[in-house]
C-alpha cells in the first residue's frame, strides 16, 4: 500500500517537478528513476503497467513539450534499447559475442538513406528520393536487409567460439565501416565521408511534430521487440539458442540444428538493428560512417552487460542508464562546472577558472563508462536485473 | 535387419587408432560395452552419434547410412545419447533440459513463435507435460523448476537420461550411466532402464565400468580393447573369456571370480 502511494507519487511528483523546472537534469533524472522504482515495486500489477503507460504514453510527451531535448534523450534510449534488445539474442541467448554488431545498424541507415535523399539520383539516374511514404515498407527493407546482412556474416564464422568470433565480427563491423567510407568511387553509393544528406521524413499524423513523432514510433518499435524478443525466448528456439550457449556439443547430440540456429539467432539480432537503422536515418536527415564506429558496437554491448546478459529488463535499463550518462548525467556536470567556473568561484582557495580544459568531464565520458564496467564486473558481474529462470507449474496438466 | 549395425568402424587420430575394424550389432534389449580405460568405447559412441567420422566402415540404423549426417540429423532419426561427463545445460532449469531434448520433434516454424499461433501454445503446453511426465519417471518432478547446476549429482544423471529420452529415440546410448553412484542407486537406476525397454520398445547400448550392473542388466555384451573387439556374447560367455581377463587383469594374472572392472 505504502509502496503503491509511494509509485504515484514519486511519478506524479517528478514529473510536476520537470514541468517546473524544465532545464534541471536533475529533476528528468528522478523522473525516470522513478519509472524504475515502480517497475521494481511490489504493486499490483495493473497499476503498475498503468502508470508506467501512463508516464510513457502521457507524461513524456507533455515533459517534452517543456523542453524538447528531453524527447530527444527519451528517444535516443528507445533506439539504443531496441539495439541492445537485438544484441542480446546474439550475445545473451545464443552467447555467440559479436563486437561489429552495429554494422547491421548501418546497413539499415544506409538502406533508407541511399534512397530516400537524392543520393539515389547519382546512381539510377533520376526519380529520387523516394516519397516520405515509402519510409514504411523501408523499414521492412531495411530488416531484410539486415538480417540477410547477419546470414552472410554468420556463414563464415559458424565454426568459432569465444574469442576468434569476437575478432571476426570485430574485424566485420569495420568493413562495413569502411566500405562505406570509400564506396564514393568507382560508383558513388555511400557518398564516402561526406555522408548523405537531406534523408526524406515520412509524412507524420495528425500534425504531430517530428520530435513526438520520433518518440511514439520508437516507443512502438521498442514494445514490438520486447514482445518478439519474450516469444522468442519463450519457444523452443530460444531454448535451442540457450542450450548452445551452455554446451554446444551437448546441444547438437540433443537434436539442435546449429547452423539453422546460429543463423537465425544472427539474423534476428541483426534484423532489430536493421529496423532501427532505417529509423535513425530519416530522424538525423544525415548520416555518415563517424555514426557506425567500433565503439558504438562496444557501447551496446556494454549496456547488454551492465543490465545483465539474457535479460530483456536488463537490456532495457542497460541501454537507459549508458545512454542517460552520456547524452545528459556527464554533459550536465561539465555544464554546471563551467558555470562555476565562469562564475569566478573558489574552492578552498583555488580558482576554478584555473581548472585545465582537459577536466572537462564530457571529455572523459568514456573513462568513467570503463570505470562503471569495472566495478560492476566486481560487484555485480551478474548484471543489473540478471536474467532469471522461468517457474512453470509443475501440475501435469497445467501451463 | 538388425535394427542398428556398425562394420568395420575404424578411426585413427594421427598416430594412434583409437578403433580398429569394430563390428557390432544391436537387434533389441541392452547391449553393453566394456573394456579398461581407453579401449575407445566412448570414441565408438562418439562415431555413433556423428560427433567423429571414422576414417573406414559403415554404420546404418533401420537400414539408413549414419555416415555423413549430422548428429542432430541421426536424433531426429531416433538415436540419442548421454556423456560420460554429465553434460547438462548447467544454467537452465530441469524441465527446460528436457525441453531442448524435444527439439528435433518440433515443426513449428519462427512464424508460429512470433504470432504465438493456437498450433504452437498447443504443441508447448503439450511439451511442457510430456516433459513433466518424463521427469517423474526418473524421479525428478519435484526439481523440475531447480536450475541444472543446483541438482545433486545422481539427479543430473538422471536428468540427462530424462533429457535422451526427450527425442523419443528407439536407441539410447549410455555412456556410464552409474558412475558415482552408490550401489543403490545404480540397482535402481538399471531398473529404471528395465521398465524402459519394456514400455518403450526401446534399446540401448550402455558403456559401464560396474560390472555387477553389467552381468545383471545387459542381454549381450562386447568387449573392447585397445580399440578392437575382443570378445562377444551373453554376459556368462564374456565372464568366462580367458581374453577379457587378460585385458583386465594382464596375461598370467590369477583371475579371482567375478573380475571386478578396470
Amino acid at each position: 500500500m505504502i509502496q503503491a502511494l509511494l509509485s504515484v507519487g514519486l511519478v506524479a511528483a517528478s514529473a510536476l517537478g520537470v514541468a517546473t523546472f524544465p532545464r534541471s537534469v536533475l529533476v528528468f533524472l528522478l523522473f525516470q528513476g522513478s519509472l524504475v522504482f515502480v517497475y521494481r515495486a511490489r504493486i499490483p500489477e495493473l497499476l503498475r503497467w498503468s502508470l508506467l503507460v501512463v508516464a510513457l504514453l502521457v507524461l513524456m510527451p507533455v515533459i517534452g513539450y517543456f523542453n524538447g531535448y528531453y524527447l530527444e534523450v527519451a528517444t535516443q534510449v528507445g533506439i539504443f534499447v531496441v539495439l541492445a534488445l537485438g544484441l542480446n539474442i546474439v550475445v545473451g541467448l545464443a552467447g555467440l559475442l559479436d563486437l561489429g554488431y552495429v554494422a547491421f545498424f548501418a546497413v539499415g541507415a544506409y538502406s533508407w538513406a541511399i534512397f530516400g535523399s537524392p543520393h539515389a539520383n547519382v546512381i539510377f539516374g533520376g526519380g529520387f528520393p523516394l516519397a516520405g511514404g515509402w519510409f514504411y515498407p523501408f523499414l521492412v527493407v531495411g530488416l531484410c536487409t539486415a538480417a540477410l546482412t547477419g546470414v552472410l556474416l554468420g556463414l563464415p564464422v559458424l565454426r568459432l567460439h569465444g574469442d576468434y568470433l569476437a575478432i571476426v565480427t570485430l574485424g566485420f563491423g569495420e568493413v562495413i565501416r569502411v566500405l562505406a567510407n570509400n564506396l564514393d568511387k568507382p560508383i558513388n553509393i555511400t557518398n564516402g565521408p561526406k555522408g548523405i544528406t537531406p534523408i526524406s521524413r515520412p509524412p507524420t499524423p495528425f500534425g504531430l511534430p517530428y520530435g513526438e513523432y520520433f518518440y511514439f514510433l520508437v516507443l512502438l518499435l521498442v514494445v514490438v521487440v520486447v514482445i518478439v524478443n519474450r516469444r522468442l525466448e519463450n519457444s523452443h528456439i530460444g531454448r535451442a539458442w540457450e542450450a548452445i550457449r551452455e554446451d554446444e556439443l551437448a546441444a547438437r547430440s540433443m537434436g539442435v540444428p546449429l547452423v539453422r540456429m546460429k543463423l537465425m539467432a544472427f539474423a534476428c539480432g541483426a534484423s532489430f538493428a536493421g529496423i532501427m537503422g532505417v529509423l535513425f536515418s530519416a530522424k538525423q536527415v544525415f548520416i555518415n560512417p563517424e555514426s557506425f564506429t567500433f565503439l558504438e558496437s562496444i557501447g551496446v554491448l556494454a549496456m547488454v552487460i551492465l543490465g545483465g546478459m539474457g535479460s530483456i529488463p536488463g537490456a532495457i535499463l542497460g541501454a537507459t542508464v549508458v545512454t542517460v550518462l552520456n547524452l545528459q548525467v556527464l554533459k550536465g556536470f561539465s555544464l554546471w562546472l563551467n558555470e562555476l567556473k565562469n562564475a569566478g568561484v573558489t574552492v578552498l582557495g583555488y580558482s576554478l577558472a584555473d581548472l585545465p580544459t582537459q577536466f572537462e568531464p564530457a571529455k572523459y565520458e568514456r573513462m568513467v563508462f570503463g570505470i562503471i564496467l569495472v566495478l560492476m564486473m566486481i560487484f555485480r558481474p551478474q548484471g543489473i536485473f540478471p536474467a532469471r529462470r522461468r517457474q512453470r507449474e509443475l501440475t501435469p496438466h497445467g501451463s | 535387419m538388425a535394427l542398428f549395425e556398425a562394420r568395420g568402424v575404424t578411426k585413427r587420430f594421427g598416430g594412434l587408432t583409437a578403433l580398429n575394424g569394430v563390428d557390432f550389432a544391436l537387434e533389441r534389449g541392452i547391449v553393453s560395452i566394456i573394456g579398461p580405460n581407453g579401449a575407445g568405447k566412448t570414441t565408438l559412441f562418439n562415431v555413433f552419434t556423428g560427433l567423429y567420422v571414422p576414417d573406414e566402415g559403415s554404420v546404418t540404423f533401420r537400414g539408413q547410412a549414419l555416415l555423413g549426417l549430422r548428429p542432430d540429423q541421426i536424433t531426429a532419426l531416433g538415436v540419442c545419447r548421454t556423456f560420460q561427463n554429465i553434460r547438462l545445460f548447467a544454467n537452465m532449469t530441469a524441465i527446460e533440459n528436457v525441453l531442448v531434448g524435444m527439439n528435433s520433434r518440433i515443426s513449428l516454424g519462427l512464424w508460429d513463435v512470433l504470432s504465438h499461433s493456437a498450433r504452437f501454445r498447443q504443441s508447448e503446453s503439450q511439451l511442457a507435460t510430456r516433459a513433466l511426465g518424463l521427469l517423474d519417471r526418473v524421479g525428478l518432478q519435484a526439481n523440475a523448476n531447480v536450475v541444472a547446476r543446483n541438482l545433486p549429482y545422481g539427479d543430473r544423471r538422471r536428468l540427462e537420461l530424462a533429457r535422451a529420452l526427450a527425442s523419443q529415440p528407439a536407441l539410447l546410448l549410455l555412456d556410464e550411466p552409474t558412475a558415482g553412484m552408490t550401489q543403490g542407486e545404480a540397482g535402481s537406476l538399471m531398473r529404471l532402464l528395465r521398465g524402459l525397454v519394456a514400455d518403450l520398445d526401446l534399446a540401448i547400448i550402455l558403456i559401464e565400468h560396474n560390472m555387477r550392473v553389467v552381468m545383471e542388466v545387459s542381454d549381450r555384451v562386447t568387449v573392447l580393447d585397445h580399440g578392437e573387439k575382443i570378445a562377444e556374447g551373453s554376459p556368462r560367455e564374456v565372464q568366462a573369456s580367458p581374453r577379457v581377463i587378460e585385458a583386465y587383469l594382464g596375461r598370467r594374472g590369477a583371475a579371482p571370480r567375478g573380475a571386478h572392472g578396470a
